[in-house]
C-alpha cells in the first residue's frame, strides 16, 4: 500500500512536468496553430540555465531568471524563424522545430557534456515532511504547489488581463481579432513566449527532481503529446488533466509492472482515441 | 444546359488522356536515367570516393521515404511516426534470422509483414483525426513501439539493439547467391527496391491512386462525394507501412544489427525530411532526398561529432529556403 502511495505520489508529480510541458504546447498550438517539437529543448534549456546560473545568484535567482532567458531566446527564435511559416502547411512548422529540437540538444551536449549533472536544491527543501511518508520531501510539494501556481497564474492571465483576453479571442478567430485592429503578430510572439516560459519553469523543476541530461526534454515532450490528444486539443484545461491521468497512470503501473509504465500511457492514448476522439475535454473538428 | 457541359468534357479529355509518343518518351527518360543510374552504381560509386555500402543505405532510406511518400506527399497524411513500422520490418527480421530460421526470405517476409500489419492495425487509430492532430497521434504510437522494444531486453536486446543474427545466402537449387559480398547485396536490396517502387508506381496509376491524390487536394470536396475518406488514409498508411518495413527488413540484413534507434522518432523525422528535401509531390523526390541527406550525414559524421547540429540545420533552411525540394523546384521552372 505503501509503495502504491509512493508510486502514485511519484507519478502526480512526473504527470505535473507533463502538464506543464503540455499547458505551454497546447498554448501555442491554439494561437500559433504549430506543434513546438522544440518545446523539450527549451525546457533542457531552462534546467541547465539554473544549473549554470546558481552558483552565482542562488537557487531561487535562478528559479527565477532561468524561465525567463529561455522565454527570452523563444521570443527570438519566434521572431527569425517561426514568423515566416504562419499560414503554410503545418509540416513546415513541424519540420523546422524538429530540426531546432536537434540543434538544441545537439548544443546542449557539446556545452554541458553528454553525461548527467546532478542540480543540487536547498536543503532546507530537501528533508521529509512526514515520518511515515518518507517521500513526500519539502521540495515535491514545493514543486506540486509551484506548478499550481504557475497554472493558476496562466489561467489568471488568461481571463482577466488584455492580452489573455485577446489571446483566447485569438483562439477562436485570429482573423477577426486582426480586423479589430489588433497586432496579431505581437500577440503571437507573447503567447509564444509564454508557452516557452513555462517550458523553462518546468525545466528548472525537473531538474531538481530527475537531474541534468540533454535528452530530458526530447524524453518530456513525448508523454505531453499525449497529454493533449488525451485531454484534447483545444483545452488548456484538458491538457493538464491530461497530463496528470498519464502521470499517475504511469506510477501505478510501475507498482503492479514497471516494464510497461512507459507503454500504458500509450495504451492510454489509443483507447481515448477509439472510445472518444477528440479527447476528453477536447473541442470537434479544431486544428484539422 | 447540357450542351456545354458535354463541350467543356470534350475540349478537356483529350489533352489529359492522350499523348503523344514523343511525349512519352520524354516523360520515361527520367525514369531510365535513374534505373541505369542505380544499376550501374557499385561501377561509379568508388570513383566519387563513396563504397557499396553506402549505395545500400542509400536504397534503404529512399524505399522507406518513398513508402512515406505514399502517405505523406500523395495522399497528404503527415505521418511524423513511419520509424515505427520500419523498426518493426528490421526487428521482425532479426529476431526471425536470430530465433526461428535461417533463411532470408522468410525472415524478410516476416519482417514485412509484422510492419505492415502494424500499420495496418494502428491505422484506424491514426485516421480517426487529421491535419497536425494526426501528426501528434502518428509520433506517439511510433514512441510507443520505441519503448517496448527499450523495455524488452530478454527478447529485443534492449537499448543495446539486436545482435547476434546475419544474413544468409540465398540458395536457388544448386546456385547459391552469395549476398555476404556487399555488391551482390546492393543489387539484392536493388531488386526489393524495384518491386517497392513497382507496386508504388501502380497504386499511383490506379484508381485508388487516383483517390489518394484527391483526398490530399480537397478533402472536403470528396467527402461531400461520400468517399470514405478515413478508409482510404487508412489503406494508404497501411501501404506505406508495408513499403517502410520493407526497407526495414533491408537495414537489419545491411548491418546484421537493428537498434531502438531503428524505432525513434528522429528517423521519423528524417525520412520527412528526406521527401521534403528532394521533393514530396514528385515520385522520384524521395530517392533524390535519400541521396542528399545519406551522404550528406555520412560525411558530416566523418568530420564532426556536432553532425546533429547540422543535420537540424538542414531542416530549418529547407523548410525556410527550399519548400518544394529539388524535384519540385526543377519542375516548377519547367513548367514556367
Amino acid at each position: 500500500m505503501e509503495l502504491l502511495l509512493f508510486n502514485v505520489f511519484n507519478g502526480f508529480i512526473i504527470g505535473m512536468f507533463y502538464a506543464l510541458m503540455a499547458l505551454g504546447l497546447s498554448l501555442i498550438l491554439g494561437l500559433n496553430g504549430i506543434i513546438n517539437f522544440s518545446h523539450g529543448g527549451f525546457l533542457a534549456l531552462g534546467g541547465y540555465l539554473a544549473y549554470s546560473l546558481t552558483p552565482a545568484i542562488g537557487f531561487w535567482g535562478a528559479l527565477v531568471l532561468s524561465p525567463f532567458l529561455a522565454g527570452l531566446l523563444g521570443l527570438v527564435v519566434e521572431r527569425g524563424l517561426i514568423r515566416p511559416l504562419y499560414g503554410r502547411d503545418p509540416l513546415y512548422s513541424l519540420l523546422l522545430t524538429f530540426g531546432l529540437a536537434m540543434i538544441m540538444q545537439d548544443l546542449i551536449r557539446t556545452f554541458w557534456g553528454a553525461t548527467g549533472l546532478p542540480f543540487s536544491v536547498p536543503s532546507a527543501l530537501n528533508h521529509p515532511l512526514s515520518q511515515v511518508y518518507f517521500f513526500i520531501t519539502g521540495y515535491r510539494v514545493f514543486l506540486v504547489v509551484l506548478a499550481l501556481l504557475a497554472t493558476a497564474g496562466l489561467f489568471a492571465l488568461l481571463r482577466y488581463t488584455r492580452v489573455g483576453v485577446r489571446i483566447r479571442a485569438g483562439n477562436s478567430d485570429l482573423e477577426t481579432v486582426s480586423a479589430l485592429g489588433i497586432n496579431i503578430y505581437r500577440l503571437r510572439a507573447i503567447n509564444f513566449g509564454v508557452g516557452i516560459l513555462l517550458a523553462g519553469l518546468a525545466g528548472v523543476l525537473a531538474a531538481g527532481r530527475l537531474g541534468l541530461t540533454p535528452t530530458m526534454g526530447t524524453s518530456l515532450i513525448m508523454p505531453s503529446f499525449v497529454a493533449i490528444i488525451v485531454g484534447g486539443v483545444g483545452s488548456l484545461l484538458g491538457s493538464m488533466l491530461g497530463g496528470i491521468i498519464i502521470g499517475i497512470a504511469a506510477g501505478v503501473m510501475t507498482t503492479y509492472y514497471p516494464a510497461a509504465s512507459d507503454v500504458i500511457i500509450y495504451i492510454i492514448m489509443a483507447v481515448v482515441l477509439i472510445v472518444r476522439p477528440r479527447g476528453l475535454m477536447g473541442q470537434e473538428g479544431l486544428l484539422e | 444546359m447540357n450542351a456545354p457541359t458535354t463541350e467543356s468534357a470534350g475540349g478537356n479529355a483529350p489533352a489529359a488522356s492522350y499523348t503523344a509518343p514523343a511525349f512519352r518518351v520524354r516523360q520515361l527518360l527520367p525514369s531510365l536515367l535513374v534505373w541505369a543510374l542505380l544499376l550501374s552504381a557499385p561501377y561509379w560509386l568508388p570513383l566519387f570516393g563513396g563504397y557499396t555500402a553506402l549505395g545500400s543505405r542509400v536504397l534503404v532510406y529512399a524505399l522507406a521515404a518513398l513508402g512515406l511518400n505514399l502517405l505523406l506527399g500523395f495522399t497528404g497524411g503527415l505521418s511524423f511516426g513511419h520509424a515505427a513500422y520500419f523498426g518493426l520490418g528490421a526487428y521482425g527480421t532479426g529476431l526471425m534470422l536470430k530465433f526461428v530460421t535461417h533463411s532470408t526470405p522468410l525472415a524478410m517476409l516476416v519482417g514485412v509483414l509484422t510492419g505492415g500489419l502494424g500499420a495496418t492495425l494502428f491505422g484506424p487509430v491514426t485516421v480517426r483525426r487529421r491535419g497536425i492532430y494526426f501528426a501528434m497521434i502518428t509520433i506517439a504510437i511510433g514512441q510507443m513501439f520505441y519503448f517496448i522494444a527499450v523495455r524488452w531486453n530478454s527478447f529485443t536486446g534492449g537499448e543495446d539493439g539486436l545482435t547476434g543474427f546475419s544474413r544468409t545466402n540465398l540458395h536457388f537449387g544448386h546456385a547459391v547467391l552469395n549476398i555476404h559480398n556487399p555488391v551482390l547485396f546492393y543489387y539484392f536490396a536493388l531488386f526489393f527496391f524495384a518491386i517497392g517502387c513497382a507496386v508504388i508506381k501502380l497504386v499511383l496509376n490506379s484508381p485508388l491512386g487516383h483517390t489518394f491524390v484527391a483526398i490530399r487536394d480537397n478533402p472536403k470536396r470528396l467527402r461531400f462525394l461520400g468517399v470514405p475518406i478515413g478508409v482510404y488514409i487508412w489503406i494508404a498508411f497501411a501501404l506505406s507501412g508495408f513499403v517502410v518495413a520493407l526497407a526495414g527488413s533491408l537495414n537489419a540484413l545491411l548491418n546484421n544489427f537493428t537498434s531502438p534507434e531503428n524505432l525513434f522518432w528522429i528517423l521519423s523525422g528524417d525520412f520527412v525530411i528526406i521527401c521534403v528535401l528532394g521533393g514530396m509531390r514528385t515520385f522520384w523526390g524521395p530517392l533524390v532526398g535519400a541521396v542528399i541527406f545519406v551522404v550528406v550525414q555520412d560525411y558530416l559524421s566523418s568530420i564532426t561529432v556536432n553532425w546533429m547540429s547540422f543535420i537540424g540545420a538542414i531542416f530549418v533552411l529547407a523548410v525556410l529556403f527550399f519548400p518544394w525540394g529539388l524535384l519540385g523546384f526543377f519542375q516548377r521552372r519547367i513548367q514556367k
